[in-house]
């Protein structure tokens, strides 16, 4: 064979449906999907075909992004936003996950829970905002409060479904053994759902940091979200840029952070 | 023989009104103590059904089911049962998964200090009777069908039920994994003294394993006729080529396919082999 053609089979072979790709090769590709967007934009930047207020280049961002950090506070806004975040989804998640698995469980508590739930998820948090200050003021908890209102109903319709999907085989073979409706839910409910639950948490945390841009532009006076709202009135889109790209670095770290707490507490999934 | 399990005009109706659809019709059945019964018939008529309500995961709309003659009310742990597939717990490794039931309190309350020792000198004998040495640390989905069908059933046996209800549980295996599966399964009947019923779709399996094959007939499920098997107490593989085995074999198959009212239909294959030929003729 021609090594232009065994370059050519290993070229087809990375396109196998479902195929299996090296650590290596896997790399080779995320860093380029991760460089031809920025390619881009820096060759529109330096092109002069907008304006720089307009589209700043990403060097403009890195040095705004610099700035920010040395003279404004940077790490203080992220670690007000990072917190809003975290109270936000844990509070969520405390509440949604007993609650989902009661609905999963039980159908009485399905009956009396799920179509609720349902009503509310379709009615946009954002609306709740101005409620939100006459209710909570305009202090942190209505920040909290907002990514709550956008997270929990949500969680708790997807840990319901998580729970469901516990096969019932699982669940019968452990009756036949004897168990009880509480050995069930503890020892066959909670373990089989788990690996499904961490996943939709991971889900779930990537709302909870659009709610918070949200939370941030209307009421607030630090933090990511905000800062990216009083760019704008000030011209300054480099700060945008800047904080945009920011939020997304942030959400990229949990979600790996995630996917490793996945790995590492569910080895038997990754076994084979 | 003492009767173990005996069913009394046993009825059962899914759904109501219109739609409702009787699997099992006046079922009556006694079965002994250390018996080897096993179930066959047509799709849908009421095999797993019966064995549910035998196991408590299913109640009857009618009739009672006894066990030492007393009436069943639920699942309970005398009464152990193996499924198809997708019972195992994939998060736990094949040793946890056979000791499952140890953690439970309805197994534990039965046992002195001295049975806990017991119990876990019976799980090290279940998995070397089912030949799990090697794998017991894995986890199930490391394993083949036919391995995570003896955990299943290694699982099942580990607080020494009276009972083992098996539905289908090696449909899903080959040919010879279903071989060595039935030496096991004879095996532990006959070392444990369980009473084991054994729905299957397969007649030649349920006569090798069976003392008895009862075969149900669909809409509505009912048990339609029972054959005593004449095979000796030891079995072997060589028996399944014997005449009388497939004299009885053949005598069930057809009874089956009379209960179904499903059938073959010649004249239209025979309709369709034609029409092909003519296509090919035109071109
Ligand atoms: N939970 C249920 N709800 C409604 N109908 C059911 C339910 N379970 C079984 N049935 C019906 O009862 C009848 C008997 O079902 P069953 O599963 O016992 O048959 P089977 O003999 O085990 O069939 P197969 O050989 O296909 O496993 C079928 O008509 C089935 O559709
Ligand atoms: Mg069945």
């Amino acid at each position: 064979m021609s090594s232009r053609n065994k370059i050519l089979a290993r070229w087809d072979s990375l396109w196998v449906i479902r195929g299996e790709l090296s650590r290596r090769t896997y790399l080779m590709f995320a860093l380029f999907g991760m460089l031809v967007p920025l390619a881009a934009w820096w060759g529109v930047s330096v092109s002069g075909w907008m304006d720089k207020v307009f589209m700043p280049g990403p060097m403009d961002v890195v040095s705004r992004a610099y700035t920010w950090f040395m003279e404004d506070e940077l790490s203080h806004d992220i670690w007000i936003s990072t917190y809003r975040v975290l109270a936000g989804f844990t509070l969520s998640a405390v509440l949604a996950i007993p609650i989902g698995l009661m609905i999963g469980t039980y159908r009485p508590v399905q009956a009396m829970l799920e179509p609720l739930t349902d009503f509310i998820r379709y009615m946009p948090a954002v609306a709740f905002i101005p409620l939100v200050m006459l209710w909570v003021g305009i202090d942190e908890s209505s920040k909290i409060a907002i990514i709550f209102i956008g997270t929990f109903f949500q969680m708790v319709l997807m840990v319901a479904e998580d729970v469901r999907r516990v096969p019932i085989t699982q669940i019968e073979a452990a009756q036949t053994m004897g168990a009880s409706r509480a050995e069930i839910v503890s020892l066959v409910i909670v373990p089989s759902a788990k690996p499904a639950l961490l996943d939709t948490l991971r889900v779930t945390m990537g709302w909870a940091w659009t709610y918070l841009v949200v939370a941030e532009l209307v009421a607030a006076n630090s933090g990511l979200g905000y800062s990216i709202l009083r760019a704008q009135r000030f011209m300054q889109t480099d700060k945008i840029f800047a904080g945009i790209i920011l939020i997304g670095l942030i959400g990229l770290t949990i979600d790996q952070l995630f996917r490793w707490l996945h790995r590492r507490n569910f080895p038997w999934m990754y076994k084979k | 023989m003492t009767t173990k399990i005996s069913i009394q005009a046993a009825h059962k109706t899914f759904g109501s009104g219109e739609k409702a659809i009787v699997a099992l019709q006046e079922v009556n059945l006694e079965i002994g103590s250390n018996e080897f019964v096993t179930f066959v018939g047509a799709s849908g008529c009421g095999k797993s059904t019966l064995l549910r309500c035998i196991g408590g995961l299913e109640s009857l709309s009618s009739g009672s089911i006894k066990v030492d003659g007393a009436e069943i009310n639920g699942p309970g742990v005398d009464r152990a049962m193996v499924f198809q597939h997708y019972s195992l717990y994939p998060w736990l490794t094949v040793t946890e998964n056979i000791k499952f039931s140890r953690q439970l309190r309805a197994g534990r309350e039965e046992l002195t200090s001295s049975d806990v020792e017991a119990a876990s000198g019976r799980a090290d004998a279940l998995i070397n009777l089912m030949g799990l040495n090697h794998v017991r640390d894995a986890y199930p989905n490391q394993l083949s069908g036919g391995m995570q069908q003896r955990v299943a059933i290694a699982r099942a046996l580990l607080p020494r039920p009276q009972i083992l209800l098996m539905d289908e549980p090696f449909g899903a295996l080959d040919a010879q994994t279903r071989e060595v599966m039935h030496d096991m399964i004879l095996h532990v009947s006959k070392l444990e003294k369980t009473t084991i019923v054994f729905v299957t779709h397969d007649v030649e399996e349920a006569i090798y394993l069976g003392q008895r094959v009862v075969v149900m007939a669909p809409r509505p499920g009912r048990v339609d006729s029972i054959y005593q098997v004449d095979l000796p107490e030891q079995r072997d593989q060589d028996m399944k080529l014997a005449p009388g085995f497939l004299q009885q074999k053949k005598a069930i198959l057809t009874r089956i396919r009379e209960t179904a009212g499903m059938h073959t239909d010649y004249e239209l294959l025979e309709r369709m082999t034609q029409q092909a030929a003519q296509q090919n003729d035109m071109q």
